[in-house]
This record gives structure tokens, C-alpha cells and sequence, in this order.
């Protein structure tokens, strides 16, 4: 190939000026990203073809060996087949569809295009939200003759979940049935009864033939019936403006630039708002604010970043931020949460299981994180909400995650930087879904219990005992710990599993922060209940020392373990026995009001009336009464 | 880049001479500043370079303060590999691809740079920015991760690598506009000057040194021509070109009506070459 013969070769005179002329209309220019998207053979690569085709994108040497190919693996007979423009890989010129997303570059007077040019199969549908990931508009393609198919369903709902606001329905190959308006019209009202649902802020749709290049870059007089703007025109003026620099501002550090001792700068993307020296920003994980001192960059010091610039920052005090952290505007700060619901879309041939770990990566930050409860599957051409336990490739849920640290985020719908994240699975490397935030979560009702595998069962076994929780009650000095001492270490010396929670041991511990008022009383038995529940859980034989006066509470403690794993021993002592041993001085102390609310003298004890075993121990000697206690669980089967 | 920096352990930045090479290593001095880069800038000699751009190469490195590492392919050299005997295919498997590979396990490298764009090749369209490789540096065109948002996969097992591409969105006209806009040097071989050429098949191939030899019937001549893409010069097409400046250049192309690798003879040896290349282990 030789030079080009008709390259113009500017004189010296006008390159200047038309240089100059050319560079500032370059600055003017916008960009616009979008995909297209489509079925099968409806046409998308030939229409992107086509686009660059005509906006005299294409190099003389590229048509050549176009033509070369149209003529070999084309589909058009002796036309030049676009597709073949598009479709990179060998695969995919052999079975004439696209695999992977492409992207492509052209542009006009108005704007800068980059088209993320997406599969349309469904087992591709992650490819198509990879393009939709960064595209502000999506135009998606329709065959004339076909109609509006699952397919594009799919395709209008998923690039609603990715954010994209503004689709063109490209209803193409309107050549093939005439230039029907009816046929189009048709096509249109059965999109838009769908696609009303997901509420996108602008929707056209435009009667296309990519082969010929009907209603591409300018109006057809084949159509004259279609009001609306030729393709290209659409593409070139409709304002997909984010304004994700009115937004509150956001910079993920990145990476800290400590070149010296006196210098540490925090560097990153701003994705949202803007941000000047003397700005306060707020630390997002620990909450604490500073001042900007300066937006440093190689070509001197920035007065201001707005969303989009990549700077370093640094901070007028010292505060503790790496990376992963995000510096914020103080008066609108992101959520910091180990918790969240978020939409996910996953996209590996291994199903994602629920508790199961993988590493999940937003903006800067990488933390563990399993799903906690996957609320629902989304039906992605009825958009109907399915109960599901998994997900498996290409599926859409709704779940709530649980993280292993906390994590700053926005919800998607306010910034994608910030909402957007990936799941990896932390053996292969793989990225397995892709997450869209919807909502921080924080209260206690969100923390889900976690399925275990090993059970009470199983460790009951191992132990060769049925775990059960004696409960024993009665008046200070009655004897209750005396007795479920005895009771333990004969159980100990049968080689059965026990252990002894006793009231006072615990008051200097766990229940530490309570008194000896009704409601501290209640709270004293809720926990001691709900630790010897975890005991029974654990496979042991518990025994619980309380005075635990009053009898909901009793009932409570029995009704947080299964049936027959609870047994109340009433320590039967009258009170004038109690208060003559009155083994730690507490009668004396309460009879000259020393301590208040003593149980028996100015607070009540409720009497047990439904006991498994009522003890009076001024019948006999301790030794006697725990010989029958473990007699008893002997005959019921608790020592195995 | 800052995200490579911080999440592999054994970055380098693979640097050719040429002008997106140029613009890359721009960016990763902005990137970092005030501090320098911190990895390592490698360049792949296949020892066929001209020799204006090992000339810059040096300077470079020299002005900007850098960690240089040059690597060859010693084995191809002492098989006698060249560009003239061995044809355009086997000299850049050997001393371009098997070069890479090579260096990259000998400094065992997680994470290369290299200044592709995917406007440059069909295939190249659809390569990552973090493009993974196997521990053989295969690429699976198939098997490749899903990219979101700027959301970049980062995470590999011992022996694995990435390929990581800064410049993937850019065009040839934005690389040029940068370059105009931030007055970035670059070679001089972009710009036109009278320079020996010979006329091979079409194409007008710069007789760098002596090694090129004339066949029956060819002659040099001095002519007015500059390059568009720089590689080895027995394997890289001038243009005729009166643009010797870095405005001439941007207003020839955007009047220009022919690719860039048109001078690049490497990409028409047979069907699909870059993609075949690709999974060989060519960036």
C-alpha cells in the first residue's frame, strides 16, 4: 500500500487557523456512552458497521480488507457486510454472532461516541450488563418482522437495573415488511406496555434499516409516516446529563502518596460533586473532618476538582485514612454499614450460595461478604418476583448482605461508583456477580441466623447424654448451689458434660450491670436463660442456680429450650430455716434495710406450681437430695 | 495505575518508545506525583528497533530518573532470528512474544502496562483494561472476567498475571491531541524528514543500517517521509509526509483516510493474526 494519495496536505499558511479551528470544536464535543443490544441476527453489529461507515470512520485500508471479507465469509451477497467490521473474534466471523462486548469509537461534529456493542444470547446477559455498566443510553434492536421478544424484555430490564435512564428502540429491518407503519406501531405499544414499569427518563422509538441505512443519519423519504429524529440525530442531541457534579462530594482513596516524610497525599477519582482547598471533608469510616490544604497535580495546584478529575489531595490535619476509605462532604455523607440490600446479577456457572463467602470489591475497598438472605429472584422477562434459595448464571436477586468490616456506600441510583461493586470468588479469582446497592441496613431485626451444619444433636451424641437445663429456684440460703454442686460432681464423675452457672458468679461477670430491681431481675434471667440455652445447644447438661423469684421469667428460661430439656427444682426452705443459716449475712443486712428489694423480706418470690421436682431440705442431708436428682435423670434417659 | 501500584505486588510498565507509550508513561508521572512511579519501565529489544528510538529511549529514562530494565532474547539472537531470513512471523514470535514471556518470568512480574487501545484491531476491541493471564500467559477471549463500572478484578494465584491496559478508550487522534496539548516528547521519527528508504512491496521501508540488504533492482532514495506507528524498522511502512510538527501531524490526521497499522506489516501475515497472536502472549 502506498501513501495516500488524496491526503490533502495542509499549506502553512492555513494550518494554523484550521488547526486551531479543529482543536476547539474537538474541546466543544461531548461524550456519549451507549450499547447496543439486541437478538440474535437483529442486526447489531451491521448497524454499528453502518455508523461508522458513514461518519467516515473507516480507513481506505480497512474497507479493502472489508470487501475482501464481505466476499468470503459475508452474508449480503455482493454488498458490503458491516458486521464483519465488528465481529473481532474468529469465532465469532465463523458463527456469525457476537460473543464478547466490543467497544467502538466514532464521533461527529456535535459529539464523541464509545459503543459498548453487547451479545444478545441470553447466556451472555453479564456481557451485556458489562456494557451497560458504563453506558448512559442504551438503543436496543428489534427485528421488524419478529417483534418484541423475551429477549428484549431482558434487555430493557437490565439496563434499567444498571442505571441506564434513556433507550432508543431501533426497531430494524423495517425494509423487510414494507415500511409498515402499522407493523411499527405495533412493535412500539407492545414495548411500551413493559417498559413502562421501569420508568426510564426518556424513550424513543425509530424505524430502521441498518443495511440500507434508513433513518441512521438522516430521515428516509421510505418512512414518511415517522415523525421523530433520524438515529444519529437522536444519539447527537438528547441530554443524558448526570450531573454527577451537583451531587455531594465523594473520593475514594485510592492510594496514599507518601513520596517523603513531609509530604502525605491522598489520591483518587473524584466520582461525585466537586471540591476546593479550604473545603471540609469528612473521613467516612471513622467520622472524623478535616480541611483541604491543596489539589496537587504535576502541573501545579489545582483551584478546584470536579467529578471525573483524577488528584491528589492533601489534608490540612493528620487523620488516619487509607485505602478502600472515602473522603466525603460532611453535610451529605455516605452510609457506613457492615450491612446492606442490594440487587445482584450473577454471573459464573457456579451458583451463589447464601452464607457462603466471597470477597466483594466497591470503589477502592475490598471486604469479605456473604449474602444473608436472598429475598427474592426477579423473573427477568416478567420482572416477577420468584422465591429462590440460589442463583445461577445470569440470574437477577434481591438480597440482603452481611460484610466482614464495614464498608462506605451510596445507593446506586444516587452514584454508580459508589453503589456498583463486584462479588470474586476467593479460589478462583473469578468475578462471579455484580451488586447494585439499594439501601444501608443496620437494625438488629436484619441480622439473620446463620444454618449450621453441626448440630445439638450431633454434639449430644458425642457426649453420650441428652442435654437439659436444671433449673433450680429458691430463696437465698435455701441450699440451690450446695445441692447443684453435689449434683455436678457426681454427674463429672459419671464422665457426663455439665456446667454450673450460678447467680452471684454470674452478677460479677455477664450480669455485672444489673441490680436488684423487677425489670434488672427480669434481664438477669433472660440472659442466664438465654445462656443456658446456648449450653444446651452445645450438648451439655446445665445447671442453673437462681433464685429467679418470679415465674414468667422461669417460664421464659423453659420455653427458650426444647421440651423435656428443662427441669425445675424447687428448693423448698422456709424462710425462717433460710434466714437462721443465713450463710453470707444478706437476712440481717435486708431486715435493717442495708440492702433493698431481698427476696423474701421487702421483694416477692413466686412459688413453682408446676415443678419436675420440689426438694425439702430440712428432710435430710444435701448428699441425699442430689443422690435423687441424678437418680431422676438417670430414669428419664439424660445420662444416656 | 494508582490501583495497580497498590494491589499487586511486582508491577513494570512494558514500554515500546512509541507515542502511546509516551502518553502511558505521561500519565503514570501524573499519576504518582510527587512521587515516581513506582515500578519498573521495561523494554522488550528485539534488537531491530531503529536506532533513533533507542536513542530517545535512553534519554528518557535518563531526564525522567526511571528504573530501566532492557531485555533480549539471547536464544533468538544466537538462532540467528532476523526479520529478512526468518519472515515477519517467526521474528516477532521469537523476539517479541517468547521475549515477553521470558522477561516477565524472569523478574516474576503480577502486573504489566502496556499502551494498546481498542480502537487499533478488531480483536483488541474487545480486551480488558485488567486482562488476565494464565501462568503460561495464555489469553482466553472466552474465559474473559466481566469488567463493571471501574470496578477492576485485581485478585490472582501465584504464577498468574495481568495485563493491564491505561489507554484502552483512547483513539489515535485523542493520543495525538494529548500529546499536542501536554507537549509530550516523543521520538522524532514521527515527523517528516528526508530519510533513506527503499520501496518493498509497496510499502517504503527506512534502510536503518547495513543489515538490510538491497535486492536486484531496488535503490534508496531520500525521501520527505515520517511514521505513524513505530516498531522494527525492516517491518514498519513511512508515509510521504511534509508534517514536521506536532501540528502538522494532528491536522494530517484528521484529514487522514488510512489506519494506522497499515504501516504495520506484522497484522496482515495471515487472518485473524492479532487474536492468534493474542493467545500466543502478544500484548
Amino acid at each position: 500500500m502506498n501513501a495516500p494519495e488524496g491526503a490533502p496536505r495542509a499549506t502553512d499558511n492555513s494550518t494554523k487557523s484550521d488547526l486551531q479551528k479543529f482543536l476547539a470544536d474537538q474541546e466543544k464535543k461531548t461524550l456519549l456512552r451507549f450499547l447496543t443490544c439486541g437478538s440474535v441476527d437483529d442486526g447489531k453489529s451491521t448497524l454499528i458497521g453502518r455508523l461508522l461507515y458513514d461518519t467516515k470512520l473507516l480507513f481506505e485500508d480497512t474497507l479493502a480488507s472489508l470487501e475482501k471479507d464481505s466476499k468470503k465469509f459475508g452474508t449480503t451477497g455482493e454488498d458490503i457486510d458491516f458486521a464483519l467490521l465488528v465481529d473481532g473474534l474468529e469465532a465469532e466471523r465463523e458463527q456469525g454472532i457476537t460473543i464478547d462486548v466490543a467497544y467502538r469509537f466514532f464521533a461527529t461534529d456535535k459529539r464523541k461516541f464509545i459503543v459498548a456493542d453487547t451479545p444478545g444470547h441470553e447466556q451472555y446477559t453479564r456481557n451485556m450488563a458489562t456494557g451497560a455498566s458504563n453506558s448512559e443510553l442504551a438503543v436496543i434492536l428489534i427485528d421488524a418482522r419478529k417483534g418484541v421478544l423475551t429477549q428484549t424484555r431482558r434487555h430493557a430490564y437490565i439496563a434499567s437495573l444498571l442505571g441506564i435512564r434513556h433507550i432508543v428502540l431501533a426497531v430494524n429491518k423495517i425494509d423487510l415488511v414494507d415500511y409498515s407503519q402499522s407493523v411499527f406501531d405495533g412493535i412500539v405499544a407492545d414495548f411500551n406496555a413493559f417498559a413502562e414499569k421501569l420508568g426510564f427518563a426518556s424513550q424513543i422509538a425509530i424505524p430502521l434499516s441498518a443495511r440500507y441505512g434508513v433513518n441512521v443519519m438522516a430521515k428516509s423519504p421510505e418512512t414518511p409516516w415517522y415523525q421523530g429524529p433520524a438515529l444519529l440525530n437522536h444519539l447527537e442531541s438528547v441530554d443524558v446529563d448526570t450531573a454527577l457534579e451537583k451531587g455531594p462530594f465523594r473520593l475514594p482513596v485510592q492510594w496514599v502518596n507518601r513520596p517523603n516524610l513531609d509530604f502525605r497525599g491522598f489520591s483518587g477519582t473524584v466520582v461525585g460533586g466537586r471540591i476546593k482547598p479550604g473545603d471540609t471533608v469528612a473521613v467516612a469510616k471513622s467520622g472524623r473532618t478535616t480541611k483541604v490544604a491543596r489539589i496537587v497535580t504535576m502541573d501545579g495546584d489545582m483551584k478546584e476538582a470536579v467529578a471525573g478529575d483524577a488528584v491528589t489531595l492533601t489534608l490540612t490535619d493528620e487523620v488516619d485514612t487509607s485505602r478502600g476509605d472515602v473522603l466525603s462532604a460532611p453535610e451529605a455523607r455516605p452510609d457506613v454499614s457492615d450491612q446492606f440490600a442490594a440487587h445482584l446479577l450473577w454471573m459464573a456457572e457456579e451458583e451463589m450460595l447464601p452464607g457462603r463467602q466471597y470477597l466483594l470489591k466497591l470503589a477502592t475497598a475490598t471486604v469479605p461478604a456473604s449474602v444473608s438472605e436472598l429475598k427474592h429472584k426477579v423473573d427477568v422477562n416478567t420482572l416477577e418476583h420468584l422465591a429462590a434459595k440460589t442463583l445461577t448464571l445470569n440470574d437477577v436477586g434481591y438480597a440482603n448482605f452481611s460484610l466482614g468490616a464495614p464498608l462506605a456506600f451510596d445507593a446506586y441510583r444516587d452514584n454508580r461508583d459508589m453503589g456498583g461493586f463486584i462479588l470474586i470468588d476467593r479460589f478462583t479469582n473469578a468475578t462471579v456477580g455484580a451488586g447494585m446497592i439499594d439501601f444501608g441496613l443496620r437494625r438488629a431485626t436484619n441480622v439473620h441466623w446463620q444454618a449450621l451444619d453441626v448440630n445439638k444433636e450431633a454434639r449430644a451424641r458425642m457426649k453420650g447424654q441428652k442435654p437439659v437445663v436444671l433449673w433450680f429456684t429458691g430463696l437465698s440460703g435455701s441450699g440451690k448451689s450446695t445441692i447443684a454442686n453435689l449434683v455436678e460432681k457426681s454427674l463429672t464423675a459419671e464422665g457426663k458434660h455439665t456446667y454450673l452457672l450460678d447467680g452471684d458468679n454470674v452478677r460479677h461477670g455477664l450480669n455485672k450491670d444489673l441490680g436488684f430491681t423487677d425489670a434488672d431481675r427480669v434481664e438477669n434471667i433472660r440472659r442466664v436463660g438465654e445462656a443456658a440455652r446456648l449450653f444446651v445447644d452445645a450438648g451439655l447438661i446445665v445447671l442453673v442456680s437462681f433464685i429467679s423469684p418470679f415465674r414468667s421469667e422461669r417460664r421464659m428460661a423453659r420455653e427458650l429450650v426444647g421440651k423435656g430439656e428443662f427441669v425445675e427444682v424447687f428448693v423448698d426452705t422456709p424462710i425462717e430455716v433460710c434466714m437462721q443459716r443465713d450463710p453470707k449475712g444478706l437476712y440481717e443486712k435486708a431486715k435493717s434495710g442495708a440492702i433493698k428489694n431481698f427476696t423474701g423480706i421487702d421483694s416477692p418470690y413466686e412459688t413453682p406450681e408446676q415443678a419436675e421436682l420440689a426438694i425439702k431440705t430440712v428432710d435430710g442431708p444435701a448428699e441425699r437430695h442430689a443422690q435423687a436428682i441424678v437418680a431422676y435423670l438417670r430414669e428419664r434417659g439424660y445420662l444416656g | 495505575m494508582r490501583e495497580v501500584a497498590d494491589e499487586f505486588a511486582n508491577p513494570v510498565m512494558l514500554y515500546s518508545v512509541g507515542k502511546d507509550s509516551a502518553v502511558m508513561l505521561h500519565l503514570a508521572m501524573k499519576a504518582f506525583y510527587p512521587a515516581k512511579p513506582p515500578f519498573p519501565l521495561m523494554h522488550v529489544n528485539t534488537t531491530w528497533k531503529f536506532q533513533e528510538m533507542i536513542k530517545f529511549r535512553d534519554e528518557t529514562v535518563k531526564r525522567l530518573g526511571l528504573d530501566f530494565i532492557e531485555h533480549i532474547n539471547q536464544d533468538g539472537i544466537a538462532r540467528g532470528i532476523n526479520p529478512f531470513d526468518s519472515g515477519s512471523s517467526l521474528h516477532t514470535q521469537v523476539m517479541k512474544t517468547e521475549a515477553l514471556k521470558q522477561a516477565l518470568d524472569k523478574y516474576k512480574f503480577d502486573a504489566a502496562f502496556g499502551g494498546a487501545r481498542r480502537d487499533e484491531e478488531k480483536s483488541r476491541a474487545k480486551e480488558r483494561v485488567f486482562s488476565f493471564r494464565s501462568a503460561a500467559h495464555a489469553w482466553d477471549p472466552k474465559a474473559q472476567r466481566p469488567e463493571l463500572w471501574r470496578v477492576y478484578n485485581t485478585r490472582i494465584n501465584k504464577g498468574e498475571s495481568i495485563r493491564v491496559f491505561p489507554l484502552s478508550n483512547w483513539t489515535e487522534l485523542d493520543i495525538w491531541q494529548y500529546i499536542l496539548a501536554e507537549n509530550i516528547p516523543i521520538v522524532p521519527l514521527y515527523f517528516a524528514k528526508k530519510r533513506p528508504v527503499v520501496e518493498r512491496d509497496g510499502t517504503l521501508i527506512m534502510r536503518d543500517d547495513e543489515r538490510m540488504k538491497l535486492r536486484p533492482g531496488e535503490k534508496v532514495e531520500e525521501r520527505l517521509v515520517r511514521f505513524r506507528t513505530l516498531g522494527c524498522y525492516p517491518l514498519t511502512g513511512a508515509i510521504e509526509s511534509d508534517a514536521d510538527t506536532l501540528e502538522g501531524i494532528v491536522t494530517e490526521m484528521f484529514t487522514a483516510r488510512t489506519s494506522e497499522r497499515q504501516g504495520r506489516l506484522i497484522d496482515s501475515d495471515e487472518k485473524a493474526s492479532m487474536e492468534k497472536k493474542k493467545k500466543e502472549g502478544y500484548f
